[in-house]
This record gives structure tokens, sequence and C-alpha cells, in this order.
């Protein structure tokens, strides 16, 4: 019985780095095991081939071109994204008419996945960027719109009494109180909606593109170039990391006192 | 002349629910500590609710200084048992500076009538501290701070120490008698703590069991301040409110027994 919380609790920090540090050495040699003992194979490309095609298409200015083109679409998506989606939860959270008038459309397409809009997409804005960024948009917007919307009207009860005692009028209620107060689940919203995005981005790249990472993943697989391929998928992923700490960093430094608990 | 009067309050939510409250009667003269006492669910919380505005009453008016309230206004300030109306984002000495901000007060007066009301509290020093890294007892010292800064004359209190732990309690219970002693605000005390209530009041409510409450009795305090908790006249005071009160929650008790 007392052996869970022990192995729950938390573990020193130098600790941790060994651990994952363990973890990931561990998964390259089960990897390099895997591709030449158990498939030995072009189809599996070892972690060494696969490093070794990175750093060809890092020379070659493949990797970071496309990693680029991809990385616009989603800034471009995402920006349109939260845009849209933090007034309109707003608007929905505060306002009963909004809610009832919207929430029937979100509710629905909210379970279309972006995958479901990709030929869509493609016959009504072509093969260019257009189409692309509207997935990345519609990925972003109903996760941030629906974190909005929540935050919004979960402002605990008493801070907007105790504003209201203070003689606050509806704009600075709005804007000293209930923005601030929904500001972490905007974040959050944020933050999911961008690993969502990179899923996105490459679903549309795989279908209609002529850059972009998933367009070099696909284009690799068509000509059984797998070790690129796996560059490029690893390169994804590595940048899906380094977006997420980089949004993490901006956020601790520019809206710390939001994400404040009570 | 009363400063604030409760004049035949009845009180449901919605129109089909129980009345919660009925013919509520109560005259507050101005500068005025009272203390309401009441079995839990008699509607304590709901009476402070009508006088702060946040709640119309189904029946009757409440006056304040002879002005019928029609809603939350900055002359009756609610402290709240939970902390959570503090704005976690907002520094003490921010929080404290919030409803001067509201009213458009300049900011250099807004930061020294705030530092002022923190150290009115025993807060100095905590100024730039986020209520996350205060403890209970100083999170409720930042609302009082944050009621007295306004200078309103009616303040609500509910429940505001109930949270808290012992020790605390009794340390903010003589704060806050002196601050009452020294500020002469008009005060609606709400507790379940019988010494708490005879300690701080000058006139104690004891409500009936809900539903339909209303004021059974009210009890005088007429003990010099500051009051010794361990006197004769204290126990007496207390065995007499304890009397009124644990007649009615014994039948609050009653009723939830017949319905096992």
């Amino acid at each position: 019985m007392e052996r869970w919380p022990r192995l729950r609790a938390s573990i020193p920090a130098s600790d941790a780095v060994r651990v994952s540090g363990v973890s990931l050495v561990g998964f390259v040699l089960l990897w390099q095991l895997a591709s030449t003992l158990w498939v030995p194979s072009i189809l599996f490309p070892t972690p060494l081939r696969t490093l070794l095609a990175l750093v060809a298409m890092l020379r070659e200015g493949v990797l970071p071109y496309d990693a680029g083109v991809s990385l616009s679409r989603i800034a471009i998506g995402f920006l349109i994204g939260t845009v849209v989606g933090v007034p309109l939860g707003l608007a929905m959270g505060l306002f009963r008419p909004v809610l009832v008038f919207f929430e029937p459309y979100v509710q629905f397409f909210r379970f279309v996945p972006p995958v479901a809009w990709i030929i869509p997409a493609i016959l009504w804005f072509g093969i260019g960027e257009t189409s692309k960024i509207f997935l990345i948009f519609y990925t972003t917007v109903f996760l941030v719109l629906l974190n909005t919307m929540v935050g919004v009207s979960a402002v605990p009860r008493n801070q907007i009494r105790s504003a209201r005692c203070f003689g606050a009028g509806r704009w600075q209620l709005f804007l000293w109180v209930s923005l601030p107060a929904t500001m972490p689940h905007v974040l959050t919203g944020m933050r999911i909606a961008m690993g969502n995005s990179f899923a996105a981005v490459v679903g549309a790249e795989f279908i209609a593109a002529q850059a972009g990472l998933g367009f070099l993943i696909i284009d690799s697989g068509t000509w059984l170039a797998t070790d690129r391929m796996f560059a490029g998928m690893l390169t994804l992923g590595l940048l899906g990391i380094v977006a997420d700490l980089l949004f993490r960093a901006i956020i601790a430094r520019a809206a710390a006192r939001y994400l404040m608990p009570s | 002349m009363a400063y604030i009067t409760f004049r035949g309050i009845d009180f449901r939510y919605g129109a089909q629910g129980p009345l919660i409250i009925r013919g509520f009667h109560l005259d507050l003269r101005r500068g005025e500590f009272f203390a309401l006492v009441g079995p839990s669910g008699c509607g304590k919380t709901t009476i402070l609710n009508v006088l702060a505005g946040f709640e119309t009453p189904t029946a009757g008016e409440v006056l304040v200084d002879q002005q019928p309230v029609r809603g939350p206004q900055r002359d009756r300030i609610v402290i709240f048992q939970e902390p959570d109306s503090l704005y976690p984002w907002l520094t003490a000495l921010e929080n404290v500076q919030f409803p001067l901000r509201v009213l458009g007060v300049g900011r250099s007066e807004r930061r020294a009538r705030a530092e002022h009301a923190l150290r009115l509290v025993g807060l100095q020093g905590h100024e730039g501290k986020h209520p996350a890294h205060l403890s209970g007892g100083m999170k409720q010292r930042v609302q009082l701070a944050r009621a007295l800064v306004l200078e309103a004359p009616v303040l609500l209190m509910d429940e505001p120490f109930g949270a808290l732990d012992a020790q605390t309690r009794l340390i903010l219970q003589e704060e806050l008698t002196q601050i009452a002693v020294r500020t002469q605000r008009t005060i609606l005390f709400i507790t379940h703590d019988i010494h708490e209530a005879i300690f701080l009041a000058d006139r104690i409510g004891v409500m009936t069991a809900g539903p339909e409450s209303t004021i059974k009795k009210i009890v005088e305090v007429e003990l010099p301040r500051p009051r010794a908790r361990g006197s004769a006249a204290f126990g007496e005071l207390y065995e007499e409110t304890h009397q009124i009160l644990s007649e009615e929650v014994r039948r609050v008790l009653r009723g939830e027994d017949s319905l096992l």
C-alpha cells in the first residue's frame, strides 16, 4: 500500500535527466537491434543511416527549406485560428444568444477531423498555400474557441461579485476580471492546438504539396528512401518539441502571472 | 434611526422554490457590529447577499441610509469565506489597489492608500506576493484591506474566518475588533461560531431553522472591549445564545431524522 506514494514522489532534476538519457539511449539501441537483426531491410533504416540522411539533407538545404515551409504554414494558420477562436469563444461564453447561435456548428464540426477536410480544401482552395493554412486554421480554431469559452464561463463567481461591489462597469469587468481569469484556458487551448497543427500540416502536405515536411516524408517514401523519410519524421518531432518549449518559455516570460493558482 | 433596515424580507430561489426566508425584519445602527448565527442552511448568507445586492428578495425591501438596495454598490463591500474573490494574477498590493483603479484614482494615490490599508491589516512586507504565495489568514487580510481601502461604510463578512485554523482565527478576530472600533464601520458578520459572535459583535441575531427562517431572538452583547473569553459574563452570554441556537439545530436534526 505504501509503495505507490513513494513511486509517485518527485525525483531530483539530475536523476530525471539521467533517467531520460537512459531511456533515449535504450530506445536508439533497440532501434539499432531491430533494424539490423530482426527486420534487416531497406524499409527499416538504422539510426545511423537516418542520422547520415539527416545530415545530408541539412547540407543540401532540403530539410531547412521544407521545415521552413511547414513551419510558416503552421504559424499563419495557428495565428488566424487563435485570432478568430479567442474572441468567438469569449463571446460564446459571455453572451447566451451568441452561444445558442454558434454552438450547434461548433459541436458538429469539432467531431469532423481536419484530415476529413483535406480533399474539400484542395478542391476549393487549390494545391497552393491557402488549403494548408485553412486546415491549420480549422485545427486551431475549435480548440482555442472551446477552451476560451469554458474558461470565461468558469470565472469564480466571487471575483465577479467583488468587482461589482467595487462599482466595476461591464467593460472593466470584462477587461480586468474575465479576460485575465480566462488566460490559463486560452493558453492551454493554444498549446494543444499547436501540437495538433503539426499533425494537420503533414496530412495536408501528404496529399497535395510541392514542399514541406509532409511532402518530404511522402516523396521519400515513394522513392523508397526510407532513411530520408525517417529523417523527415525525426525533424518533425524535434521541431514540435522545440515549438512547444518556445511557446512555454514565451508564456513563462510574458504571461506567468496569469497562470498563478488562486 | 436605523442605518440598515430589512423590512419583511421573503426569499425563494426561482418562482417555484421553497420559501427560504419569511418575514425577516432587522434594523442595524450606524457603526454597529452585528453577528448573525443560525443552523446550517437557514439562509444567513442569503440575507447577506440580499443586502449586498447580489440577490433580489421575493418580497420586502432593504434600505441602506434610507435608500432601497437595487444592486451591488461600493458602499457595501463583501468579504467572502473563500478568498477566491482575490485576483490570482495580481499581487497583494495590486489586489488592494483594484477598487481604487475601478474608481479612477490616480496611480500614486492608489499605491499610497493600498499600502496604508495593507499596513492596517499587518501585511507590510508582503505587498509583492501573489495570493498563491500567501497563507489562508493572509489572504483574508488582503480581502479585508481591499474592503477598507474604499472606506465603504458597510462591511458584509460571510464567515470570513471559517476556513482558517483556530490560532489564526483568534488573531484575526482580535485584529478585526481593533479595526472595527477604530474605523466605525457598520458590519454584518455571518458565523457559525458563538464564541466568535460574542467576542466581536455588539448584538447577535439568532435565526430559526429553515425553511421560512427569520430572526428568532437578538442577544445584546454589553461587554466592554477588549473582551475576555474566559470571563463569567462571556460564559453566561455563550450559554444563553447556545441554548437558543441548539433548540433550532435540534429542530433541523429532528427534520433530518424523520426523512430517514
